[in-house]
């Protein structure tokens, strides 16, 4: 660009010559030169404003039409994403520890009717009636011919049901898909599995909702689509349940009980096992919870997690263990069981009399009521109900069962000296056979707080209530009480079975107790030495007929009962017998 | 120049829009299968949940009890009983059956006897070679039995 010169030299000298002032020239040179500049910057300056305009416009039109575009047109799933983990049916399955199938879905239909586009709605409602024998067939040709526009007939129904009902050939039936959910194992581990049903129900779909046991306790992780359909894994053994429920209903039967609970549990993770509470039901077709009536008869109700039982002389142990913890006494410690004992208008008394003392080990094994009082006397009611609450026994388990938040165990408010003492023998508390099993977890594994789960993996042990020393003691002394105690009939050749019995009777709903309706309780761990398990059976009025007189001890009852289950689960929980060493020749070495 | 600059750009977008068409119907082609396989892939997924079910109630517990119950004749199953437990030890070695001790001046005798044999016996219209390659003799004695058998 050639730049003016702001004083050409030609104008200057004939300005000058003309006398004028050179000075106007140069003044008039800028201006025009200023005035070119702005010029020019404004040009460029409104370029940009246009480009920087188009580039807005053109933005904001393609947000507009798209938008436009997506509110206009229908929606589709896109089509190029590779399926990785679809999801294939909307509730995971239930399996044991070993991957068996406790529950799974399968895919079904439903059966709904649209009366206006029936046929002939009189032979409709009488065909269906046939198919389904359930359904009343003047209460179908009254909805068929009514005013109603949609009527639900069946919520699930099988294949050759649907192709019986497709025969009918009706355009006023429909069906609409449904997943259900299978308990392929029937009635096994029904009141821990629970039930599902429908929640929101829609033509093409339905809600599968979990009603009871763990299908509501982890409803949310089993609907959760997050989870890709993993399944939830529980720590029950499948063949372990089969063997145990058989078993139990088995001396359930002999015995005429009314109905009976077991617990199989690890002791070192608080895995249970299996946990079966009879009478049972089968999940895939759940009764209704009945209205009036005890909740206890019901087959739904859960007696190894629900049932609050006074558990008697098994809590003895937990007196005992306590005692020992404390330095109360030693196994050895004889104490006064000089009877009765009578405590205000109480009395307490044992089963037969057994003399004016004896030790500790042998309360234990005597099953000696008077004895045990005496060292919870020793203990005291404060030191006693702390020890109680460490054990878990005072408030509900944290097993993952809807039904085990409301089992809170019931004890008196006032926690008397009277209390303390018949609570050390197992009345005047009631807590769970899960309870139960739980608080011998603790003492058989090395005195560690152990918190039953259902989960397979288990939990870690909490913090330690006994001593390992007293935990040893103790194990020995259920022992004794299986080699010549109240529970002989609970020796298992080769598992060293170690346990403590507990009768209890029954209170009646008016107060009071029973004569002649007990509970009958058998808390038992195997190898008593290094104990793996924890099994505690419950028997509800139990009575064994086989002698002159109906027995209704647990010893005669739950121990059989407990000690078959052990023979039977034992070996399928993969323990080896131990082979005993028979007593026989030996060499005694002697100091020369 | 300039012309043959044009006709050239042209040919290329004829091209190029003849590629883009087809490239379009082969995503298309794709997708459709993609989608078609997504279907068998979920059916095949609901029917692998079925066959799961099936398997799980054909094995349920009390099934395979009433099984084993009529079975007993044939299979004797009974529960696991701790008896049952065995030490490795008293697991007994199974059975070898092993063959005779042969000593090698035995098998020549052996070898040359059943040589012997065929030579003696057999008619005459049996040739030497066929006989001799009749008997399982290895190929390095054959030698040695061509001359006894001469």
């Amino acid at each position: 660009m050639i730049r003016t010169p702001l004083r050409p030299l030609a104008r200057i000298l004939e300005a000058r010559a003309r006398g004028e002032n050179p000075d106007a020239i140069e003044r008039e040179n800028k201006r025009l030169r200023h005035e070119t500049m702005r010029d020019q910057a404004r040009a460029r300056a409104e370029g940009r404003l246009l480009v920087l305009g188009v580039v807005f416009f053109a933005a904001f039109a393609v947000v507009g039409v798209r938008m436009g575009l997506l509110a206009g047109s229908d929606p589709s799933e896109p089509r190029a994403i590779a399926s990785g983990a679809s999801i294939v049916a909307q509730r995971a399955d239930i399996v044991d520890r070993n991957g068996n199938i406790l529950a799974t879905n399968l895919a079904t239909h439903s059966l709904y009717a649209q009366p206006p586009l029936m046929i002939d709605p009189k032979a409709v409602a009488h065909e269906l009636a046939q198919i389904f024998p359930d359904l009343d067939e003047a209460r179908m040709v009254k909805d068929f011919t009514g005013s109603r526009k949609f009527v639900w007939i069946k919520k699930k129904i099988s294949p050759e049901q649907m192709q019986q009902v497709h025969d009918i050939g009706d355009p006023g039936l429909s069906f609409g898909p449904r997943e259900m959910r299978l308990y392929p194992n029937g009635a096994l581990a029904a009141h821990i599995l629970g039930g599902a049903g429908f929640g929101r129900e829609g033509v093409q779909s339905a809600e599968v909702i979990g009603v009871a046991g763990v299908e509501k306790y982890f409803d949310d992780y089993l609907r959760d689509p997050a989870n890709g359909g993993q399944p939830l894994r529980l720590s029950l053994d499948l063949t372990v349940q089969a063997a145990v429920e058989r078993v139990l209903a088995g001396g359930m039967k002999l015995m005429d009980a009314k109905g009976a609970a077991a617990v199989l549990m690890d002791v070192h993770t608080g895995e249970i096992l299996s946990m079966v509470s009879l009478p049972d039901f089968d999940p895939n077709e759940r009764p209704r919870q009945q209205v009036k009536g005890d909740p206890s008869d019901s087959p739904l109700f859960n007696r190894a997690v629900q049932g609050l039982y006074e558990l008697g002389s098994t809590f003895k142990t937990f007196t005992l263990s306590q005692a020992l913890d404390e330095g109360i006494v030693n196994p050895n410690t004889m104490i006064d069981t000089k009877g009765p004992l009578v405590w205000g208008r109480y009395r307490i008394r044992d089963m037969h009399n057994y003399g004016s003392s004896l030790s500790v080990t042998t309360v234990l094994v005597k099953s000696s009521n008077v004895g045990t009082a005496r060292i919870a006397q020793r203990i005291g009611g404060v030191r006693q109900k702390e020890f109680l609450g460490k054990l878990g026994l005072l408030e509900p388990t944290p097993v993952e069962l809807v039904e085990a938040a409301g089992a809170k165990p019931l004890y008196p408010a006032n926690w008397s000296e009277i209390s303390t003492m018949t609570i050390s023998y197992g009345h005047g508390l009631s807590a769970s056979p899960l309870h139960l099993a739980a608080g011998y977890a603790t003492l058989a594994n090395g005195g560690r707080r152990v918190r039953p789960t259902l989960l397979a993996g288990g939990g870690t042990l909490g913090d330690r209530v006994v001593s390992e020393e007293t935990s040893r003691q103790i194990r020995s002394m259920l022992r004794e009480v299986v080699v010549h105690g109240t529970a002989t009939f609970g020796d298992v050749p080769g598992y060293r079975v170690g346990g403590k019995t507990g009768t209890a009777d029954k209170p009646k709903p008016t107060g009071g107790y029973y004569e002649k309706k007990v509970i009958a309780t058998f808390a038992s761990m195997f190898p008593a030495e290094a104990p793996q398990y924890v099994l505690i059976v419950t028997l509800d009025e139990p009575q064994d007929t086989t002698g002159p007189q109906p027995r209704r001890t647990a010893g005669w009852t739950a121990v059989p009962v407990g000690a078959e289950i052990i023979r039977r689960a034992a070996p399928l929980l993969g323990l080896r017998p131990e082979i005993e060493q028979a007593q026989g020749f030996g060499v005694t070495l002697t100091a020369n | 120049m300039r012309s043959l600059v044009y006709v050239l750009t042209a040919l290329a977008v004829m091209a190029l829009a003849f590629w883009a068409y087809r490239e379009n119907y082969r995503t298309q082609a794709a997708l459709d299968n993609v989608e078609r396989l997504n279907r068998a892939i979920g059916s095949l997924r609901e029917q692998l949940a079925m066959q799961n079910a099936e398997w799980a109630y054909l094995n349920r517990p009390e099934r395979l009890r009433e099984l084993a119950a009529l079975n007993y004749d044939r299979l004797a199953l009974g529960p696991l009983a701790p008896e049952q437990f065995g030490q490795i030890d008293q697991v007994s070695y199974p059975e070898m059956v092993l063959p005779d001790i042969v000593l090698p001046d035995e098998l020549f005798k052996s070898i040359l006897a059943e040589a012997d044999q065929p030579a003696q016996s057999a008619s005459p219209t049996v040739p030497v070679e066929e006989a001799a390659a009749a008997s399982a003799v290895p190929e390095a004695l054959d030698a040695g039995d061509e001359e006894t058998a001469q």
